[in-house]
């Protein structure tokens, strides 16, 4: 078994830093509970996942990563697309299917995407974009680019096919990926034991010859730290890393289901609430005195005006023209 | 103008355009130590090297969507299936993500890539490798289908699609290949979304497109020498987006239609042609249209059940005088 | 199931009918094909049949009244049926036009308020392409006339360009004896141009006077042969000119927009006055009838035409016109042609005046006949030469049996 990866020590020097790391992942839970708000009044439509509770992974993996490099995720995806610097109103206007969502109100919930980012988008099948990150990656090195493609998933996707096929040519042709298994410990209601034979995700890695390494992923400094490592393999080695990055959703699957009851315990998730990322990272500013109650109180404040002018743009702004409809299926 | 067959015009189109353009590369299985399963790609890992002509495992979905994400981060790939039978396995890099991400993204990706391989019936390979999906492809809109019938169309059909900014379907002809042709050399672009009129007529318009061109000609040389019925055969040559106009025009003119395709009939390409003519030319309309189809079975190995289940110039005679009530 | 009774189209210009008189009342037992009422159409009083059986249940067009083509006039029923829903669903338009099949109920009336009405005589639909439709629309012709050569009967292309032309409800007869011969350049353009410079029809006129002395001695002594019906100067002129025009074909066509169509069979067309207006019954192969015959026919045809009890196949399909007012004392006139024929003599009265003969004043019984001629079709000599023999054979009648 690989061992956890944890972070001691906070760098003063590193303040502001910190207070990004803070800033981001705060901003990613007020605009989650915020959205999880308007899809019960009905502002936004179909499926719904949010990110509650694994703001650490996204914030913490994007923080390591350069304007070029590439990003690519699944259906939950609010949080990166946010943390990788898609502004709040683009995402809350896609979500309530407004002309001004970063996708023009034509994706929605599961199909942000940001070209000016390199944000290849939000997927919607389970595994489908782990080829595409892999595509990225392998653009990157026809061109003798340094950028690395970094590749978000839960650990539910460990066992589909396309998981498999990609692993094996990212890592039989040497491609600067970055596969970041994010896991939540269920695939919806399965737990990842219940669906795997081998449930060591970083031994999946090692069949295909990659780099591996367990993440803790509450901690937004230790998987800052991991994704540095992964991605200087990939810069300069031009090799891929698997990371199996340990995370909790606080929140139920989507929108449709209860955060508890069924497959999960009450007991368990708030055991795990008591290991909020934002929480963690609050103490330990507080702790080594980088930061005060009131700077925290502050950043909040800012991160909770930011969601609320979001839905304020979002409300406000126009449906998509009927016209619409037709255009953007094929590419002049 | 030189002659080559179907094979060399695609890998003359490969070739220029790889010259052409240095975003362009060709993965797949066997495409190049091998020289290409079906040779398509002789000689171009030699010229271009291992970069740009890259062997795959066998792993349609992967390196299918390896292509779209190469795409979406601005190269433009060509991606071979050794044959249309295994991208089954890639369709959903093929329909959820190749056809969508330009639409999902309001606009800002766009999919450059040519998914090509051969297609269709062949000989005596039965249920799994001789079969036509033609129709599936040209379900999904944000896709191009093409197949070319003809040497020279598929070059510069081949040209095109490999410049165009969008997913194309190519669909090569596996009995095709051998086929030969006058070639225009170098830049020979064929449009996509322009049918060609294969043969002039005035009494019946035999649609038809890559390998049912053949026995539509054949039939149509057959009736007007026996029958003294004049057909108008029309290449179709692109299924997505299709050339209403030359269509519409023909029919307007000969007042019936026999549609030849190698699918399966149900809900194919032949299905959706007669739809667009029955709307726009209701009133032209002398007969019922037709349609000549592979039989609604699996391909079997059989040789006379295979012939039996493929699209033939008899069948199409018989077609054709039914719509011209000369039975 | 009910039978809704509509108005049919009972000639081929029928627009509305007037229903003038109900042979059935409501609550009468009706089999089908029972004559249910007499209708008035523009030329004919006709006869309105049952197409199902059962129960006159309900008259909704009472005599005297005038609906469209299409609408609903009655309703046949089993005793007990509920016809209600039948007749709300009309009863709203009975007075205009109706609609374009805006529900299943109207669907059936507004398809026969079409041009070309798509129900055969026994009220079954016509099978027929959709390109068949089309061409049988533009060119006015009856679906119903032809037999389709297709699948099941179905009208397909080939047999309304076989019927080209032919009128709306081709009355037997002017199918088989002609001949299409296309136009010529010159003949394109002299319709083109004559066409432009009067009307749709460019017409002209020629006119003779004819020296009737023989004619009236021959008519003089058939008719003191025996009792039967008398003959007439105009049975004589229909006789003369019927004979004219077989030794004439070129004057007995008709003009069919891109061919002329010239018939080796001669319908002569008799205008008669009937009370608010003018119908032409039909003397069928006049040509091949005796003198005796015409005069019988012609007297029962326009004896029927003044009480509009003509059949449209007794006065549709003409291959030229004669019209006469003789009998007003009119010397002379010009009538105007009855398309698509193309051709009409136009008879004056005869009457007795001085002429010149041999260097003599003398007395002689003259009339004059002026003839409208489609220039499109017949040129000037053409026309002049029909009339030099119309003209020879009246002044001695012996010529029509040469």
């Amino acid at each position: 078994m690989t061992q956890v990866q944890t972070y001691a020590g906070l760098d003063p020097a590193r303040t502001d830093f910190y207070r990004q790391l803070l800033h981001r992942m705060l901003l990613i839970r007020r605009f989650e509970e915020k959205a999880g708000e308007a899809y019960a009044l009905g502002q936004i439509g179909g499926f719904c996942h949010l990110y509650i509770g694994q703001e650490a992974v996204a914030v913490g993996a994007m923080a390591a990563l350069r304007d070029d490099d590439y990003v690519t995720s699944s259906y939950r995806e609010h949080g990166h697309a946010l943390a990788r610097g898609v502004s709040a109103r683009a995402v809350m206007a896609e979500l309530f299917g407004k002309a001004t969502g970063c996708s023009k109100g034509k994706g929605g919930s599961m199909h942000l995407f940001d070209a000016e980012r390199n944000f290849l988008g939000g997927h919607g099948i389970v595994g489908g974009q782990i080829p595409i990150a892999a595509g990225a990656a392998f653009a990157i090195k026809y061109r003798g680019g340094d950028q690395v493609s970094l590749c978000f998933f839960g650990e539910a996707a460990v066992n589909i096919g396309s998981f498999h096929e990609t692993l094996n040519m990212a890592s039989l042709w040497d491609l600067p990926a970055i596969f970041l298994v994010e896991n939540n410990r269920y695939g919806m209601g399965t737990a990842l034991e219940r669906a795997s034979a081998i449930d060591d995700i970083p031994a999946r890695g090692a069949s295909y010859g990659m780099a591996a390494e367990v993440v803790d992923g509450m901690d937004v400094l230790a998987t800052y730290d991991a994704m540095q490592r992964a991605v200087e393999r990939g810069r300069s080695q031009k090799l891929p890393t698997l990371l199996d990055v340990n995370t909790y959703r606080f929140v139920g699957h989507s929108m449709s289901d209860a955060s508890h009851g069924t497959y999960r315990t009450l007991e368990e998730v708030e055991e795990n609430k008591k290991n909020d990322p934002i929480g963690g990272l609050c103490g330990r500013l507080l702790d080594e005195q980088l930061l005060s109650h009131k700077d925290i109180e502050g950043i909040d404040t800012e991160a909770i005006a930011e969601v609320e002018d979001a839905v304020a743009f979002a409300e406000s702004s126009p449906d998509p023209d009927p016209e619409e409809l037709y255009t953007d299926i094929y590419y002049d | 103008m030189p002659i080559l067959t179907y094979r060399d015009a695609l890998t003359e189109a490969l070739r220029e355009e790889m010259e052409r353009d240095p975003d362009v590369f060709l993965m797949g299985e066997e495409v190049a130590e091998y020289d290409g399963a079906y040779k398509v790609s002789r000689g171009l890992l030699d010229t271009f090297g291992d970069k740009r002509v890259v062997d795959t495992p066998i792993t349609e979905l992967g390196f299918a969507g390896l292509g779209v994400g190469a795409a979406m981060a601005g190269l433009r790939p060509i991606i071979e299936f050794m044959t249309f039978n295994f991208a089954l396995l890639a369709i959903d890099q093929i329909v959820n993500n190749a056809a969508k991400i330009s639409y999902m993204s309001g606009g800002q990706f766009r999919v450059p890539i040519v998914f090509r391989g051969p297609s269709g019936g062949a000989l005596q390979l039965a249920g799994q490798h001789s079969q036509t999906f033609d129709s599936w492809y040209a379900n999904v809109p944000g896709l191009k289908v093409v197949a070319p019938a003809t040497p020279a169309d598929a070059k510069g059909l081949l040209k095109t699609s490999i410049r165009d900014n969008n997913p194309v379907i190519f669909l090569e002809g596996e009995m095709l290949y051998n086929t030969k042709g006058e070639v225009p050399d170098g830049e020979h672009l064929v449009p996509l979304g322009k049918a060609d009129v294969k043969r002039e007529g005035s009494d019946v318009t035999i649609v038809c497109y890559a390998k049912s061109v053949a026995p539509a000609l054949k039939a149509a040389d057959t009736l007007q020498r026996e029958a003294g019925i004049s057909c108008e055969v029309i290449d179709i040559r692109t299924i997505r987006p299709l050339d209403t106009d030359t269509l519409i025009d023909s029919v307007r003119k000969t007042n019936r239609g026999v549609i030849v395709e190698e699918g399966w009939p149900y809900s194919g390409i032949g299905a959706q042609l007669v739809d667009t003519i029955q709307r726009e030319a209701f009133d032209e309309l002398d007969a019922p249209l037709l349609r000549v189809t592979g039989a609604d079975v699996p391909m079997p190995y059989n040789k006379k059940l295979e012939r039996a289940a493929k699209p033939n110039p008899q069948k199409v005679i018989d077609a054709v005088k039914q719509v011209t009530y000369t039975a | 199931m009910a039978t809704k009774v509509i108005m049919e189209a009972l000639s081929p210009t029928m627009e509305e009918g007037q229903v003038t008189k109900w042979f059935k009342g409501e609550g009468d037992k009706v089999a089908s094909g029972d004559t249910l009422a007499e209708v008035e159409t523009d030329k004919a009083i006709m006869e309105l049949v049952a197409r199902g059986a059962g129960v006159l249940r309900k008259i909704v067009v009472p005599e005297g009244k005038t609906v469209d083509v299409g609408s609903l006039v009655a309703v046949i029923g089993s005793a007990e049926e509920d016809i209600s829903s039948l007749i709300v669903a009309i009863a709203s338009p009975p007075d205009v036009a109706p609609s374009n099949g805006d529900s299943a109920g109207d669907a059936a009336a507004s398809t026969s308020a079409t041009s070309t009405p798509p129900s055969t005589g026994d009220g079954a639909r016509v099978k027929a392409s959709p390109v068949a439709k089309r061409m049988a629309s533009d060119r006015g012709i009856d679906l119903a006339s032809i037999e389709g050569s297709g699948p099941g009967g179905r009208v397909i292309k080939r047999d309304v360009e076989g019927a080209a032309g032919a009128p709306a409800a081709v009355p037997d007869g002017a199918a088989g004896g002609f001949e299409d011969v296309p136009l010529t350049q010159i003949r394109k353009t002299i319709a083109r141009r004559l066409g432009q410079s009067m009307g749709p029809i460019p017409h002209f006129f020629l006119t003779t006077e004819i020296d009737m002395e023989r004619a009236a001695e021959a008519r003089t002594a058939l008719n003191a042969l025996d009792d039967g019906p008398r003959i007439s100067y105009n049975d004589i002129v229909l006789k003369v000119v019927a004979a004219a025009l077989t030794q004439h074909r070129a004057c007995n066509a008709w003009w069919q927009d891109d061919h002329i169509r010239y018939f080796n069979e001669v319908h002569l067309g008799v205008a008669v006055a009937v009370e608010d207006g003018l119908i032409t019954p039909l003397v069928r192969n006049a040509d091949l009838k005796t003198l005796r015959q015409i005069a019988t026919e012609v007297r029962d045809l326009a004896g029927r035409a003044r009480e509009k009890r003509l059949r449209p196949e007794e006065y549709t399909g003409g291959t030229f016109t004669v019209s006469n007012l003789g009998m007003f004392d009119i010397d002379q006139f010009t009538g105007v042609i009855n398309p698509p024929e193309a051709g009409l003599l136009a008879v004056g009265s005869m009457v007795e005046k001085p002429v010149a003969e041999d260097g003599q004043i003398v007395v002689k019984k003259r009339m004059r006949v002026t003839m409208s001629c489609d220039h499109r079709v017949i040129d000037g000599a053409t026309g002049a030469q029909f009339l030099q023999t119309v003209r020879r054979m009246l002044e001695n009648p012996m010529a029509i049996v040469w």
